[in-house]
């Protein structure tokens, strides 16, 4: 069950979702220290090189402004993986205490969060998405978009509540939830203390699954004109705009920043599928 | 004596684990003679169900593999036999029937089908032969109305009669050998007597071998002609059952034959118990393996003691064999308990709890009421403990949820009499539960520590980390544990060790009164004896109360002062324990108690078999009058007609019957 070297016993037991891991790790360093990693500035236009194919000076080529792509892509790393963790992060945090909560409570209470899930439910993510960007307007703090960030957890949450519901009514039956009742702890308690942890597993999965979701939304609102603006990196717009014009003299302009968000999202999948098996004990033996 | 049909010699049977390789059976070896019943005794992890999963080739491959010995029935080794030679036997020469008829039987498919299969299968019968077939088979296994049951879904049928679908499965191809694990361990008494009449039946008439496998030495005392018992991968002892019982030779044996507590002896003050709990097999013990635990070791015991006979048809692996002939050793008899105070701490009136069960969906009308317990009335009195027995849907558990406030009585009250200025938290303070089901009662996330520290935190029972930790070390010790138990997970204890941790976590609260819901149901017989003496003996240090939830009613003997027997939520008799066990009134607590084997094959012959007919009736649709009528061997007329009121035959008796 509980390794005294979770990281090391992950690895030997799921290399290749350590592998992922391992990735996604380089991806966060880049986007923490992108200032210092990026060959240019990302926003720098250079008219002398523009769409300029890989070469030396750049590795990725250049885009129709003349602006670095490989600088782009680390820097639109920064956007992708803060919008996407913080997305999925809170989506996944809200969703989880609701549906826990509603497993707990059950009765008339889980019957109305139930169908106010069904509701959210029935919407489309990206027209969910769509209707909340356009409503809240921008409100960007270091850099990232928090309205967009909202705009991508809402659709999150009455997924994952409904997920998280079904794990938590079974440990809701679990004698050790009466007996924190019979020890009469507050509801709060019982559902933080008792019963978020023991659905930890499925909600860990879900998780990372939703952060490569939020990362294609991110990208989808941004190609959409709807998520983060001209002229800040971001992987989503700069596959869009002008780039549409030009991938088939200048295919490096689309090829990068797609492989990026291609990568990543692989990433967390099977970061996410590896976890769902590493936190399985009816698969540890 | 006739050729054995199989005969397992020195079997060794390893499980690869990523910690190294566990020796789950090691070096067992038996016969089996046609129309014989054998016995496999032993608790859980001793190797008795994975020996039989590998006479059976199931072992989970490639983990589990036989490293050595023979299985030879009819003098073919199947330890050596390729898959789909195996595959011909499995279900055709050999059947298997399971503990748990629930999931053994396919939900989807109707009963008929799951009958006909192996006859398509291995006979090459047709559709229509083979369901003439299983209705033949229903109807031999003692079912009413074969055809109609055919077509019928294993959640149509109780647990009883799935069981009896399971062993009409196991007979459809007229195997000569059917192994049954724990056949009856998820059924009531009542109806394991009667699955285990069925299967005893079936032997003798069609000469067929059974393997019995079971933890229940009653049960093998009633049914089994010859005797395996078990412990950490060994066999420590063989023979016939009447030698093993008469005078049985290995501490081991012995010590669980003491540790069972007997309806047909006196009851005794403390039950006798094995110390310690089976050794680990990743790394089991030099020498004896039952060595750390006997009280007759020597130094004689560091080497491995050989499986030798000791008389005629007895084998035991011990040493000291004849030291341990016939000595019984006395008992100490049960003092009388220094009469309590008799005040009344909870008093229970009219108590009722009523389900309203739906079809599903929000617009769905209300489908029926299950009266879970209907107007139950009763008192405990401070420092005593309350017997309550019953079968599966009896609502005897509904009543310890009601007393815990785990759920509202839809009808009636009870009061705690805990003075006047208590209020809401001590009184839901004082009532403390303690769970069937060790594993799932404790919190997988959370040490062993903060499991029973918080709610002496929440509380405020102690304050400071000094304070709680103190408090913490001195409720384990209490209960039998080390101090250092805090920095573990309760998935490292042992089963037993996990249930003081519960006890543990209910005293912390420091309750007046506690709700035992089966709690030593779950647990083997050695540990079982180990926990009902502990609850004894903290009850006579804390002055608690307990109400005893259990279907085991030698064990409710044992540890009650009164009895109050339910049957379909209702109170069917109530009274003091030996004036009930002795002389029960109401004719379904005599059939209870005729139901429970003892483990004395002398004794068990002699009493005959007297069953009790059918089952425990849908609470949705309870019979009218008297609810046990439909069961009952001296139901009247009138019995149909009126429900019987509870009345006072004697001065604290009250029974429910017409006829009592």
């Amino acid at each position: 069950m509980r390794a005294r070297q979770p990281l090391r016993d992950f690895a030997t037991n799921q290399p290749l979702g350590a592998t992922a891991l391992a990735f996604l790790t380089i991806f966060l360093l880049l986007a923490i220290f992108a200032e210092r990693i990026a060959p240019y500035d990302p926003v720098e236009v250079d008219f002398a090189a523009m769409l300029s194919g890989p070469t030396r000076e750049h590795w990725f080529g250049t885009d129709a402004f003349g602006r670095d792509i490989l600088s782009r892509v680390i820097y639109g790393a920064r956007t992708a993986l803060g919008i996407g963790i913080l997305a999925s992060g809170i989506g996944c945090a809200l969703g989880s205490i609701i549906g826990v909560a509603s497993a707990y409570f059950g009765g008339k209470t889980d019957l109305i969060v139930q169908r106010f899930v069904d509701m959210l439910l029935a919407f489309p993510i990206v027209v969910l998405a769509l209707v909340v960007a356009a409503s809240l307007g921008r409100m960007p703090v270091l850099g990232i978009d928090l309205n967009l960030v909202v705009a991508i957890a809402i659709p999150i949450i009455p997924k994952v509540a409904r997920v998280v519901r079904s794990a938590a009514l079974g440990v809701r039956a679990m004698a050790y939830i009466d007996a924190a009742r019979t020890a009469g702890f507050s509801h709060v308690r019982i559902v933080l203390r008792h019963m978020l942890p023991n659905v930890m597993g499925p909600i860990l999965v879900l998780a990372t699954a939703y952060v490569a979701q939020a990362i294609l939304l991110e990208a989808a609102l941004s190609f959409l004109g709807l998520g983060v603006a001209e002229p800040t990196p971001a992987w989503g717009l700069m596959l869009a705009g002008n780039a549409t014009d030009f991938y088939r003299e200048a295919p490096w302009v689309v090829i990068f920043p797609g492989l990026a968000v291609t990568l990543v999202v692989l990433a967390f999948n099977t970061l996410g599928d590896a976890l769902r098996d590493y936190l399985d004990p009816k698969l540890g033996i | 004596m006739t050729a054995p049909l199989l005969d397992v010699r020195d079997l060794h049977v390893e499980f690869r684990t990523k910690r190294g390789s566990v020796k789950a059976v090691d070096g067992l070896s038996y016969q089996v003679r046609p129309g014989e019943i054998v016995a496999l005794v032993g608790e859980s992890g001793c190797g008795k169900s994975v020996s039989s999963l590998a006479l059976m080739g199931l072992l989970t491959k490639p983990a589990g593999r036989i490293t050595k010995g023979e299985i030879l029935f009819e003098g073919v080794d199947l330890a050596r036999l390729p898959e789909h030679e195996m595959r011909k036997r499995r279900g055709r020469d050999i059947a298997m029937i399971f503990q748990e008829p629930m999931t053994s039987l396919n939900p989807v498919l109707p009963i008929g089908l799951q009958l006909a299969e192996p006859l398509l299968q291995h006979r090459g019968a047709t559709v229509a032969e083979a369901r003439r077939r299983s209705a033949e088979l229903l109807a031999m296994v003692g079912m009413t109305d074969p055809e109609r049951r055919l077509d019928q879904y294993p959640h149509q049928l109780s647990g009883g009669m799935r069981q009896r679908v399971m062993i009409a499965m196991g007979l459809a191809c007229d195997p000569k050998l059917l192994i049954a694990d724990e056949p009856t361990t998820a059924l009531d008494v009542t109806i394991q007597a009667q699955i285990l009449e069925l299967l005893t039946s079936l032997s003798r008439q069609l000469n067929l071998a059974v393997i019995l496998i079971t933890h229940n030495l009653g049960v093998v005392a009633r049914y089994a002609d010859r005797v395996n018992v078990m412990y950490a991968a060994r066999q420590v002892e063989g023979g016939t059952a009447e030698r093993i019982f008469a005078n049985p030779r290995h501490p081991y044996t012995r010590g669980l034959l003491a540790a069972v507590p007997r309806l047909d002896r006196p009851r005794n003050a403390a039950l006798a118990t094995i110390d310690g709990a089976p050794p680990n097999l990743a790394n089991p013990p030099q020498g004896c393996r039952f060595g750390p635990r006997c009280a007759h070791r020597t130094e004689t015991c560091e080497t491995d003691p050989v499986l030798a006979e000791v008389e005629p048809d007895h084998l035991a692996r011990c040493w000291h064999v004849d030291a341990m002939s016939n000595d019984q050793e006395p008992a100490p008899p049960a003092s009388v308990r220094s009469g309590p105070q008799r005040e009344p701490i909870l008093t229970a009136n009219g108590l009722s709890r009523h389900y309203a069960v739906k079809n599903g969906g929000v617009f769905s009308r209300r489908h029926g009421i299950v009266r879970a317990v209907e107007s139950v009335s009763f008192d405990i009195m401070a420092g005593e403990t309350l017997g309550l027995v019953g079968e599966s849907g009896s609502g005897k558990s509904t009543i310890g949820r009601l007393l815990a406030g785990l759920e509202e009585p839809t009808a009636g009250h009870f009061s705690i009499a805990l003075g006047d200025q208590a209020d809401a938290t001590a009184r839901r303070r004082a009532v403390q539960v303690i769970f069937q089901d060790p594993t799932t009662a404790l919190n997988p996330r959370m040490l062993v520590g903060e499991i029973i520290a918080e709610p002496i935190r929440v509380h405020r029972l102690a304050i400071g980390k000094i304070a709680i930790d103190a408090r913490v070390a001195s409720l384990l010790t209490s209960v039998g544990l080390r101090a250092d138990m805090v920095e573990r997970y309760p998935h490292e204890l042992s089963g037993g060790q996990r249930q003081r941790v519960g006890i543990a976590r209910a005293l912390a609260l420091e309750p007046r009164f506690i709700v035992c819901d089966e709690a030593v149901s779950a647990l083997d017989v050695s540990i079982q004896g180990q926990i009902v003496n502990l609850l004894e003996a903290l009850q006579r240090e804390l002055g608690l109360t307990y109400l005893f939830i259990a279907h085991d009613l030698a064990v409710v003997r044992h540890i009650a002062d009164r009895v109050a027997v339910l049957y379909l939520g209702r109170l069917m008799e109530l009274g003091p324990r030996d004036a009930v066990f002795a002389n029960p009134s109401h004719p379904y607590t005599r059939a209870l108690l005729d139901a429970v084997p003892v483990p004395d094959p002398v004794a068990e012959r002699a009493r005959g078999t007297r069953t009790l007919k059918g089952e425990i009736p849908s609470p949705l649709k309870p019979p009218a009058g008297c609810v046990f009528h439909t069961r009952c061997p001296i139901a009247k007329e009138a019995c149909k007609q009126s429900i019987p009121p509870l009345r006072e035959t004697a001065p604290g008796r009250f029974v429910a019957c017409l006829e009592a």
